[in-house]
């Protein structure tokens, strides 16, 4: 057990690439936390510094209170999770998860006991005497963590430990995970590229691009009040709608109609004095169908006619994906998050605008109809620096039928909705019932 | 991929005619290893008259036997110093970064280019001053520098094959790199390693040339080069017979080696450790 302090830690290449730039992180005794971004990001890199598998160039990692820079990862009492499992395919599983200790000189039967309690922790019993060549992969993913378990380390370190499964199973172990680290109550730290695994399973997400760390704070926290474009569109799923917005007499003048603005983010905007031209953000669930909205609310929000060109229904809800007149936002942000999540690829239309709708509706494809988008949860980004001008607003939710404070389903999978409790509370981890059974 | 009826036939062809090519050469030695020595130059493919007196002659006297001891002794120790060498260097070139490693690389292709020939009189002469002419050191010394280049090779090439995050697994699991290589690398690298091994044993096995020239006697002088001094029953008899019947036992050894560790060689190892 220690927490985890990375201060200003910076990783130069000898071609001097800058892969992490001056990362700073405190990680709690016992936390878990998530570490996500695009391919690239640095954020393997960082957890290789922590693992002691790359050196630092600048900056101090200490691990519960003793700097770790120089220490060889054998001494730092830290046990990884590969993204391949990396098990030695000469030894059966036993001899796998014993590896460690028997280099540690413990004890035979100390050995034994431990093996054999992880063993019975992750249903790997029957399967103790068998290499890895005969495992199915979720297996192989198990003695890779059982690898980990047994040695009762100080932190524990994965490097996107589940991206090898296919998603059904996914799903079943990001579940495992996370009860296997309330459990044990051992600091993790976690690399995924998957904001879907970022969301559920993190006490705290750490959220890199480019290096840099851009936003660390409760999944919850990433997605209220994300602090710029990035966060914003690379958290949520599906993605945060972007356009480009002009900013006249206290109105936003968009793509959608003039929406007026609450004195808060006037205020907030006018602060930052950062021009007329703006990056207006709207979650998918911001929007509703006119005709499905209670009257209390609709002054809250703006109707505005669209032609839906494509209609997805998911029982639970509908999403409905649309296009506007005139260009999309522009910013290099939005194109990191187009070429991350392959829309840069397909050669989508990058002004596609996605509505998460009430299952209620009775819209269809190819049929002009009135949505309505609720104003209240709207968000504003700089157009030069990408910052969020609306951070700080607390966004009020309580009224629009349960609906804004909820995470929106990431796929159209079988797992529970997140409901978030609030700014600070991590979110409630629910047991899926047998996803995918 | 469907094979038509005229893929197999052509493709089976080919083999057939690979396999007679090296096939036939062999059968004639052994043809010629139990023929009679009267009827050597009948031009007959199977011997007309069978006879065990070419083997029972090359052991009649103690310069054969000796010869095979030498030839086994040297060869052995020449790979197995060449193999314990080279998987330290080739691990290195596979995995480390460090200054003159493409100077190592170009080194070892040297000595493996370099024409053995022009070496033969100056280690000669060296062999000589230092007392090494004629004794098994002065054979496994320059075996191990030629075998070298060719076990740093094909030693390299397996070492690349094995996923480098075994090796982080092994340090994250408290290995120090010395246990990472013994404990893990090593053990995966084991068909390479016997790979590495037969070829080595197989270029010392089969070398004329320093055989020939580095001894003068019985002391070290090995197999290849002892067939050279065989002599007929008479001045005027070839001793077709007996080379063929030493020729077939010098191959026996080869052929026990490759088929032992066949198995090994093909088996892949590595499946399983990384998802596949």
């Amino acid at each position: 057990m220690a927490d985890i302090v990375l201060d200003h830690v910076t990783k130069r290449y000898p071609d001097g690439a800058l892969a992490v730039d001056q990362i700073s992180l405190e990680i709690a005794d016992g936390e878990f936390v998530i570490l996500v971004g695009p391919s690239g990001c640095g954020k393997s890199t960082t957890l290789n510094m922590i693992a002691g598998l790359e050196d630092i160039s600048e900056g101090e990692l200490r691990i519960g209170g003793q700097v770790v820079n120089t220490m060889a990862p054998k001494d730092r009492d830290i046990a990884m999770v590969f993204q391949s499992y990396a098990l030695y395919p000469h030894m059966t599983v036993r001899q796998n998860m014993a590896f460690a200790l028997k280099l540690a000189k413990t004890p035979k039967d100390e050995i034994d006991a431990k093996v054999d309690e992880a063993a019975r922790v992750l249903d790997l019993t029957q399967h103790l005497d068998r290499k890895p060549a005969n495992l199915s992969g979720g297996q192989r993913q198990r003695v890779a963590m059982g690898r980990a378990i047994v040695r009762d380390p100080a932190a524990f370190l994965m490097d996107e430990p589940l991206s090898n499964l296919d998603a059904k199973l996914r799903v079943q172990m990001r579940t495992e995970v996370s009860r296997l680290q309330k459990r044990l109550g051992t600091t993790t730290v976690y690399v995924t590229h998957d904001q879907t695994e970022a969301m559920t399973l993190g006490d705290r997400v750490a959220v890199m691009r480019g290096g840099v760390l851009q936003q660390v704070g409760t999944p919850y926290d990433l997605y209220a009040h994300p602090l710029n474009l990035f966060v914003a569109g690379f958290i949520g799923s599906p993605a945060m709608n972007f356009m480009p917005a002009t900013l006249e007499e206290g109105k936003l003048r968009t793509k959608l109609g003039d929406i007026p603005l609450t004195d808060q983010m006037r205020r907030a905007i006018e602060e930052s004095d950062s021009g007329r031209e703006v990056i207006l953000g709207v979650r998918p669930e911001s929007f509703e169908d006119a005709a499905l909205v209670p009257s209390e609310n609709a002054a809250h929000g703006v109707t505005f006619p669209v032609t839906i060109d494509v209609v997805e229904s998911m029982g639970s809800d509908v999403f409905a994906y649309f296009e506007l007149e005139g260009g999309p936002a522009e910013s290099a942000e939005l194109e990191e998050l187009a070429r991350d999540s392959g829309r840069a690829d397909i050669g989508a239309d990058k002004d596609q605008i996605v509505a998460r709708l009430d299952a209620e509706t009775k819209i269809s494809e190819s049929e002009k109809t009135e949505l309505w988008v609720d104003t209240r949860n709207l968000h504003v980004f700089d157009i030069t620096t990408g910052e969020n001008l609306t951070h700080a607003i607390d966004l009020r939710t309580d009224e629009g039928g349960g609906n804004g404070a909820e995470f929106p389903q990431a796929t159209p999978s079988k797992e529970p909705a997140q409901a978030a409790q609030g700014a600070e509370a991590a979110p409630l981890r629910t047991v899926p019932p047998a996803a995918g059974g | 991929m469907a094979t038509t009826t005229k893929q197999k036939v052509g493709w089976g062809s080919a083999n057939v005619l690979v396999v007679l090519v090296a096939v036939i050469p062999i059968l004639w030695i052994v043809s010629l290893s139990f023929k009679d020595p009267a009827s050597v130059n009948d031009g007959s493919f199977w011997p007309t008259k069978w006879t065990w007196d070419n083997y029972s002659g090359i052991f009649d006297t103690s310069e054969f036997t000796r010869a095979l001891i030498n030839s086994i002794g040297i060869a052995v120790i020449s790979t197995f110093i060449a193999v314990v060498f080279a998987s330290m260097a080739a691990y290195a070139i596979a995995r480390l970064d460090f200054p003159g490693k493409n100077v190592l690389i170009g080194m070892a292709l040297l000595i493996a280019m370099f024409p053995a020939i022009s070496l033969v009189t100056p280690l000669f002469n060296i062999e000589r001053n230092l007392g090494l002419f004629d004794t098994w050191a002065g054979l496994i010394i320059p075996y191990i520098t030629f075998g070298l280049p060719l076990a740093i090779y094909t030693l390299s090439a397996f070492f690349r094959e094995i996923p480098w995050e075994l090796e982080k697994a092994a340090k994250m699991d408290g290995a120090t790199p010395f246990q990472a290589f013994t404990k893990v690398i090593a053990p995966l690298a084991a068909p390479g390693m016997f790979t590495t091994a037969i070829l080595v044993f197989i270029l010392c096995w089969n070398d004329f040339l320093y055989a020939i020239s580095l001894t003068s006697t019985t002391r070290a002088r090995t197999v290849p080069a002892a067939i050279g001094f065989f002599s007929g029953s008479s001045q005027f008899t070839a001793p077709t017979g007996s080379i063929a019947a030493a020729s077939v036992i010098i191959t026996i050894p080869i052929i026990v080696f490759v088929l032992l560790f066949q198995r090994r060689i093909v088996a892949g190892l590595t499946s399983g450790a990384v998802k596949g």
